[in-house]
């Protein structure tokens, strides 16, 4: 029997983050999916009946699977992203587990960066609140596709529908200002099990697919931009050898669009114009390329061409500019400075800026704009402007998660201070 | 008809390719981490893919406990050579002549720890600013939060509370002197991931991987493969099962499972239906519930 037979090598992947906090059963939720689908091991499962009696509970704590450092098990919290995995016949998992405390704002946006859909807990007994509304304006913020609103605790208020019915109203309301992202409503119980693989039969009410069920059925493929061909040039390969002897390959990710062997193209910040000689990929030739492969490219004429260079479509070029508008979520104890100098990297780019302007921050409980305290601290979101040493090419965040996006660089201590969305 | 999708054998490629691209881009002497283990296999695998025509422009070093299986010796050797890739051995030995990794005692006495040692001074010595490692998320709950370009500080160790946030695809390896990293370009692949990739690509491995007859004895529920170094109670005994390796590293604490798979479906079909993760047959991470995190603190791999 061949892999292919098992289903296995046709899956696809997901990539999706979790908001809440402890209270909210994320973990629990997390744990549930993990156990009931089948994806813990008896030796991990060994460890967590261990590591429960050993903290006093009498069941087997789920929560305590995905709390993995040692400082966070023993306050109890889940204090930075973790990253885990689980499959289905159908697709492959990752998971961002983000904590949902104020504090935390900055692992939430790390762990949304990457996701192709973003799962927020609600409590049922509690509803909508100030920290429902942060995560949900993360998740527009950080342009996540798909956002599923799990109203968990189902158990504690009788199964209600209609509790269901209002939390969910409350939250199109709120939502509704944010953004126009794919969004779902399920009522579960983590702790139980309602449908989050199984299906309940305590909410015959609800016909909606499961929690892992709308994992699968998301349709992933759609995310991904193909409109505008943008290629970040990652590295230069020439090889010195006399059967490569005039080889001069471009090697990157495509960012977004379709490349085409043939295809008429622009490599900036040159501006020359030169076409697609041939798409390569470890001695294969490619007719074709799309995002997220990594392939290397050549082109017809030679021309300068090097790490920071972005080879785009002839006809739709991204913006080009040295003052950049953009949206930043701070990252540092160290408050961003005003007219202060930054590194900063962009797809394969990397150069310097100043922050010539705060034009407001926002309050993320209430998504307000502030005008009258323009400090910008760990964990603020806030509108800046950039000045640029050389000039940047890109794409709104909102049209391009890869050309669109940016981070902040200390100088003095090289941390990332800030994760910067273009607008 | 033109399809824009990719499975996610390919996707989890593409992502690795790119991480290991941007090593090369972005420090002076990257080198690559190799056991001989599947995981490094992999890992070199999409190296060679990721700068094709162009043999892999670093290096690859293994750190030697001298307690190997030789089958994996003969296979990272030959490995090296046909792809025209230099290899550097350190080891483990040489620290401990040197007094600077002094040997654990008892029974189960691991040269595993002082490999951390050994690797340290390799990459002081060398000048290493970036060493990529075959570490994955999925192993182990301490590796579940650690980046894909991880900071260490100038003694080499890792500071799980102040890691560096890692936003979309950007990396950032910048340093200060003496500072270096560990990139581990397939933190995102299970270990089913792994196996189906190399049934994928048609990847050969060293026969460690299939079934095998061994001389074997078992040890707090872990088999275990015999060895000169290896040390029997009294209550254990020796005899020979049909096994195979789901890991490979230092005998001392690789656990060896009975199979009698001998193609990579079947191991596959083994690895879906198994209920014990690949870890779970290594001795050093029960050592206690935060075993790994310790030794990753300390600029284990």
């Amino acid at each position: 029997m061949s892999g292919k037979d098992n289903g296995y090598l046709d899956m696809e992947l997901l990539r999706f983050t979790t908001a809440g906090s402890v209270d909210d059963g994320k973990s629990t939720l997390i744990g549930r999916l993990l156990y009931d689908s089948k994806a813990i091991f008896e030796d991990q499962m060994e460890a967590l009946e261990q590591a429960s009696i050993s903290r006093g509970g009498e069941e087997v704590n789920l929560a305590l699977l995905t709390d993995g450092l040692r400082a966070e098990r023993e306050q109890g919290i889940t204090i930075d992203v973790a990253y885990r995995y689980f499959a289905t016949p159908k697709r492959k998992f990752i998971i961002a587990d983000t904590p949902g405390h104020i504090q935390y704002t900055r692992n939430m946006v790390t762990g949304a960066s990457t996701s192709n859909a973003a799962v927020i807990l609600i409590d049922a007994r509690n509803g909508v609140i100030e920290q429902t509304r942060r995560h949900a304006y993360i998740a527009a913020l950080l342009n996540i596709p798909h956002v599923l609103v799990c109203v968990n605790k189902m158990d504690l208020v009788d199964f209600s529908q209609e509790v269901f019915e209002r939390i969910k109203a409350d939250f199109i309301q709120v939502a509704g200002r944010l953004g126009n992202q794919d969004l779902h409503f399920l009522p579960i119980s983590a702790k139980l099990g309602d449908n989050v693989v199984d299906e309940s039969t305590n909410m015959t009410w609800y016909t909606g697919l499961t929690f892992l069920g709308l994992l699968e059925a998301l349709p992933v493929g759609e995310d991904w931009n193909l409109n505008d061909p943008r290629f970040p040039v990652q590295y230069v390969i020439r090889p010195i050898s006399d059967e490569y002897h005039d080889y001069r390959g471009y090697a990157g990710r495509v960012a977004s669009g379709v490349f085409r062997v043939g295809q008429e193209v622009v490599v900036l910040p040159g501006g020359q114009k030169t076409t697609v000689e041939a798409i390569d990929f470890a001695g294969e030739s490619l007719e074709y390329a799309f995002p997220p492969q990594s392939v290397t490219l050549r082109l017809t004429d030679e021309i300068d061409v090097s790490r920071g260079s972005m080879i785009v479509d002839a006809i739709n070029q991204p913006q080009q500019s040295q003052e950049i508008d953009l949206m930043v979520c701070w990252l540092s104890e160290k408050p961003l400075v005003l007219r202060g100098k930054y590194q900063l990297k962009h797809n394969s780019n990397e150069l310097r800026c100043i922050v010539t302007e705060v034009k407001y921050k926002v309050n993320i409980n209430t998504t307000e704009e502030i005008h009258d305290d323009l400090s910008v601290g760990l964990n603020e979101i806030a509108q800046i402007t950039i000045k640029t040493t050389k000039p940047l090419f890109f794409d709104p965040y909102k049209k391009n998660r890869d050309t669109g996006s940016l981070i902040l660089i200390d100088e003095a201590t090289n941390n990332v201070v800030g994760a910067g969305m273009i607008l | 008809m033109e399809h824009y999708k990719i499975n996610h054998l390919r996707e989890l490629e593409a992502e690795s390719i790119f991480v290991i691209r941007e090593v090369v881009a972005q420090f002076e002497k990257p080198v690559m981490l190799f056991s001989g283990g599947k995981d490094s296999i992999v890992m070199f695998h999409l190296a060679r893919k990721a700068f094709h025509p162009l043999k892999v422009p670093f290096p690859l070093m293994h750190i030697d406990t001298g307690h190997n299986f030789e089958e994996t010796i003969k296979y990272r050797d030959d490995l090296a050579e046909k792809t025209g890739t230099r290899l550097i051995v350190k080891y483990v030995q040489d620290s401990i002549n040197e007094g600077r990794a002094v040997e654990e005692k008892g029974l189960n006495a691991s040269r595993n720890v002082l490999q951390t040692v050994t690797l340290l001074d390799a990459i002081e010595e060398m000048k290493f600013d970036c060493a990529m490692g075959g570490g994955r998320r999925d192993e182990e709950k301490a590796r579940a939060k650690e980046r894909f370009f991880s900071h260490r500080d100038e003694f080499g160790q890792w500071d799980p509370k102040n890691q560096r946030p890692e936003l979309w695809n950007l990396f950032c390896g910048a340093k200060h002197m003496g500072e270096h990293f560990r990139v581990f370009p397939i933190s995102n692949w299970t270990e089913m991931d792994v196996w189906q990739y190399i049934l994928m690509e048609n990847i050969e491995m060293p026969s460690l991987y299939f079934t095998h007859k061994r001389e074997v004895f078992c040890r707090d529920g872990a088999w275990m493969a015999c060895a000169p170094f290896m040390q029997l109670k009294p209550n254990e005994k020796a005899e020979v099962r049909d096994v195979r390796c789901r890991t490979i590293g230092d005998i001392t604490c690789t656990g060896v499972t009975l199979s009698k798979a001998d193609t990579l479906e079947e191991i596959i079909q083994e690895v879906a239906a198994s209920r014990v993760t690949e870890r779970g047959g290594r001795a050093d991470d029960k050592r206690s519930e935060a075993a790994m995190e310790d030794r990753k603190r300390e600029g284990y791999f």
